[in-house]
């Protein structure tokens, strides 16, 4: 079956089989191995991607469902070689260990700050509900979109938090 | 497998009277269809069906997803919105994908229940509604027939000022409900107590109900009877995911919560 559609900006038409789902699609077809597959049940997150602006599981949709539609990957975040707020602030937050929630749980972070530019702690931990991370106890994740809110607000993110002052006992 | 993309429901109608599956937000059939469950030969997808994504405070379409009825849906649906799954699930998933599956657990049913919603089913020659009651038979099972399409939620024009959902499930997202109730209550005290997950389709517990309606200021022990009778009325399993007697228990201490809350509004 023909599609056309557009991923990161990039006009797509291809010829897909229709049982293709579309996270295979883009990994296996268009070569964006950034969104990775972690369950196929749309449990723990790893393949959210943005479609038409709005962030999904690409695991529990068929790639024809795309047809038309404006797809956005990890892939398609940094700026000629300039990372997305949101990027940046998993690196400098340390926001991953072992990386392969890291595509999805950016994709979401980038959904959350679309919609909200100052979102709560509550908030940021509600929009990554939908995301597993089995190494970093989200910490540090829900750091680094406070990182990203605070650079994309253009304000001086909070420091770490491994340069607070110690408490003296 | 043949998908296709219908241009207006007269067409979906068509393929679904033709023996297709309906597709809507994918996160019950693509997960079945991921397991190998259910292998459909022909789909019609309906995600871009505006035909049936409309909204109106007595109208809600069957292609509405979650994540507008979480901002603009009636309060307790609001707030079971609001714990469908999880942002993508909510951009994805629909009301009527949810009432279509009727699994025992939606979120969305005990609403329904709550407020005596009637479900619109739209065939080839017409609509018609059937009230929440005669559409869901069981577990999974409702009275569509498969020419049928669910199209809307059709809601009364005077909802109950003050409605409550909670959920017990075991952690905060991602989860299926062990047990989800609604409770909702008028200025004059009528009461209505629905319950999902404890009964192999959403439910209403009559006598609690009949009970606490009279109640206008109900004492500690009255509160505690409620929670009795409803945990009495309810019909729990136990499965894989919790025990009857668990669900039971949880079912009148949700009920009685969510009932304190709609007191404390009618104080506020």
């Amino acid at each position: 079956m023909k599609i056309s559609l557009t991923i990161n900006g990039r006009e797509v038409s291809a010829d897909v089989e229709p049982r293709t789902l579309l996270v295979h699609f883009l990994r296996e077809d268009q070569g964006l191995t950034g969104t990775h597959i972690g369950c196929e049940t749309s449990y723990c997150g790893a393949c959210t991607v943005l479609v038409d602006g709005k962030t999904v599981k690409s695991c529990t949709m068929f790639a024809v469902q795309a047809d038309g539609a404006s797809i956005t990957t990890v892939e398609g975040l940094a700026d000629n070689g300039q990372l997305h707020p949101v990027q940046e602030g998993f690196w400098e937050r340390h926001g991953l260990q072992c990386g392969y929630c890291t595509p999805g749980m950016i994709m979401s972070a980038v959904g959350l700050l679309q919609e909200k530019q100052s979102p709560s702690e509550d908030e940021i931990r509600h929009a990554i509900e939908g995301n597993l991370c089995r190494c970093t106890g989200y910490h540090n994740i829900v750091r680094a979109i406070e990182y990203a809110a605070a650079k994309m607000r253009g304000e001086e993110p909070p420091p770490p938090d491994w340069e607070e002052e110690e408490v003296s006992v | 497998m043949e998908v296709i993309h219908p241009r207006n429901l007269e067409e979906a109608l068509a393929a679904v009277a033709d023996g297709m599956t309906p597709l809507a937000g994918g996160t019950d059939l693509m997960v079945e269809v991921n397991y190998g469950q259910k292998r459909p030969e022909r789909v019609v997808a309906l995600r871009r069906l505006a035909d049936i994504a409309d909204f109106s405070p007595t109208r809600i379409g069957a292609g509405v997803r979650w994540r507008r009825i979480e901002k603009e849906g009636p309060r307790a649906l609001a707030q079971a919105a609001r714990t469908v799954g999880s942002p993508q699930i909510r951009n994805a998933g629909t009301i009527g994908g949810n009432v279509a599956t009727a699994s025992p657990a939606g979120d969305g049913l005990p609403f329904l229940a709550a407020v005596d919603a009637s479900i619109e089913l739209t065939s080839g020659s017409g609509s018609r509604l059937l009230r929440w009651d005669e559409y869901f038979v069981g577990v999974k099972q409702t009275a569509r027939r498969s020419d049928e399409l669910v199209t809307a939620i059709v809601l009364a024009d005077d909802l109950p000022e003050r409605q409550e959902f909670a959920k017990v499930g075991v952690r905060n997202a991602m989860v299926i409900s062990t047990v989800c109730c609604v409770v909702t209550r008028r200025e004059d005290g009528a009461t209505t107590v629905a319950l999902g997950s404890v009964a192999p389709t959403p439910m209403r517990a009559r006598r609690a109900e009949e009970m606490i309606s009279s109640e206008r200021s109900p004492s500690e022990a009255t509160l505690a009877e409620f929670a009795r009778l409803v945990s009495e009325e309810v019909a729990p399993i136990t499965d894989h995911r919790s025990t009857e007697e668990y669900r039971r228990h949880a079912a009148g201490v949700l009920a009685r919560r969510l009932l304190e809350r709609c007191l404390r509004r009618e104080a506020a």
